[in-house]
């Protein structure tokens, strides 16, 4: 008896037809896509985007050569080389980093004791040739100088949990 | 110069082949526009039955969205895989195709819009309808993959066990009727939207719908293609203005399938407020070929409604389906459909 209750009720497609509702009810919800070029989702002030180098107001370059980065780096992406300039400071000669490596985790920007090299919130970049991929100081230092202030910005956001 | 433009339309109408031909052109170039913005819509109502918008990018609203796509595809290269039957291989698309247009001869748009007033226009109908399986079984071979293979193998074996229940659900639509000319199937229904023959034969309204997802291997019955199992079937191997011609035949499948629903099963262009007091006596009331049209743009996009939620059927549940339940539900209920004429429950045209 049971069985052909069973049966029948499978013969009514209840369970295609609540199915059905389903769908109809979210064709009238207001649709969750962000149509990219135009809308964007918020980002982190932790977000690790694009590489820059970072320079003290009065213009001098922060990087002292310690090449803690090109230590950490767990991809190997970093080539450092230095020297000492005339008034006897410690520079970088070559501050190179190889995009195509880089893994984007961050751990340069935490180890520079004088917070040079960090990551902006900045990823809306592509190359068109290979060697575009590596980074050298001049390029660095100038995406620095381009997001300078996006970047003490979210760094002030987020002094507190540093 | 009124004499001369009288002259040819003289000329025109009183040359039969040429009268015919452009009547054949009157309904196949709205139905390749019709082709196109139906895979538009698709993409739309799909989209936003899973919260998103669909295409949006070409043209306004993405309205252009179809012809970019056309054009994609017919500047393509067409891969000719090198082990493939070359002959087969190019005709299976046309094999496909052909069928999917030559049945809307036989379709009534209103009282006189039809292309061929046949007496066995459902016969011819259902044979068309039925070639189209050719194609699909011929790409398959042809293509010489296995995947290919597989899709053809699958696309038979549904095609065929699925073609029994439509044949008799179409048999009850014949039982009531009397007729197995469209436009008199559709005559007979007169009467407001209880006399369409959805109510009398609910069940065989049902499984045509469903076998109708089958014949033209839409979802939940698209195991023939079935991306996440055989790669894409029978068309693995098409690429180009060859594939256009699978995706065409499609399409115009499902077109045809909706309005072959609209024609059998609710009235074709017959008006559901007919005999209603107030509406009854606008021109609403009146049968038009906006009905028909109007009913047939319902049923497709049920079609694109069943894609957007069930998934795709198992093979062995889907043979299950169509012989263990669908047909001997069919054999019941022409059963009851002959009963209800003989009773005089429904009556023809009333």
């Amino acid at each position: 008896m049971k069985r052909i209750f069973e049966y029948f009720r499978s013969l009514m497609l209840l369970e295609l037809l609540a199915g059905m509702g389903l769908t109809m009810r979210h064709m009238f919800r207001p649709n969750i896509t962000i149509l990219y070029p135009e809308e964007k989702t918020p980002k982190s002030p932790r977000f690790r985007g694009l590489h820059a180098l970072r320079r003290y107001p009065n213009g001098e370059e922060r990087c002292i050569a310690c090449k803690l980065c090109e230590a950490v780096c767990p991809a190997l992406a970093i080539t450092i080389e230095s020297t000492q300039r005339d008034d006897g400071s410690r520079r970088t000669t070559l501050y190179e980093i190889d995009l195509f490596k880089c893994i984007y985790c961050g751990f340069c920007e935490e180890s520079c004791p004088v917070d040079s090299i960090v990551l902006t919130d900045f990823l809306e970049y592509h190359f068109e040739d290979r060697a575009e991929a590596n980074l050298n100081k001049e390029q660095l230092l100038a995406i620095g100088d381009r997001f300078e202030s996006k970047i003490a910005e979210n760094r002030k956001k987020d002094a507190a949990y540093r | 110069m009124f004499e001369m433009f009288e002259s040819v339309i003289n000329w025109v109408t009183s040359n039969y082949l040429v009268w015919t031909l452009i009547k054949i052109l009157v309904i196949t170039v709205p139905l390749i526009t019709a082709v196109a913005f139906y895979t538009y819509f698709e993409r739309k109502v799909i989209g936003s039955m899973q919260i998103r918008v669909g295409p949006n990018r070409v043209g306004p609203l993405g309205l252009i969205q179809p012809f970019a796509d056309v054009f994609k595809l017919l500047l393509k290269e067409i891969i000719l895989p090198a082990n493939s039957n070359r002959f087969l291989f190019l005709i299976a698309p046309v094999i496909a195709l052909a069928p999917a247009f030559a049945a809307w001869a036989v379709i009534p748009f209103n009282d006189f819009m039809v292309l061929a007033d046949v007496d066995a226009g459902l016969l011819y109908v259902l044979a068309l309808t039925s070639l189209g399986v050719y194609g699909i079984i011929i790409a398959g071979w042809a293509s010489n993959s296995k995947y290919a293979f597989l899709g053809a193998m699958r696309a038979a074996a549904q095609t065929v066990s699925y073609e029994i229940a439509m044949g008799f659900a179409l048999v009850g639509v014949l039982i009531l009727a009397g007729s197995m000319n469209l436009r008199e199937i559709v005559l007979a229904q007169q009467g407001g939207i209880f006399d369409w023959y959805w109510l009398p034969l609910l069940p065989l309204f049902v499984i045509y719908m469903i076998s109708g997802l089958a014949e033209t291997n839409r979802a939940p019955f698209d195991v023939a293609e079935g991306e996440s199992e055989i790669v894409a079937g029978f068309h693995v191997e098409y690429s180009g203005s060859a594939f256009a011609v699978f995706f065409l035949a499609e399409y115009a499948n499902m077109i045809l399938i909706s309005g072959l629903t609209a024609i059998l099963f609710a009235g074709g262009w017959l008006s559901p407020f007919e005999g209603v007091p107030v509406l009854g006596d606008t021109f609403l009331g009146e049968g038009s070929i906006f009905w028909f049209l109007g009913k047939t743009v319902v049923f497709m996009f049920m079609f694109l409604w069943y894609r957007a939620t069930w998934p795709r059927y198992r093979y062995d549940q889907i043979m299950r389906l169509g012989w263990k339940v669908l047909i001997p539900i069919t054999l019941v209920w022409v059963m009851l459909a002959a009963l209800m004429t003989v009773l005089g429950v429904v009556v023809r045209g009333s």
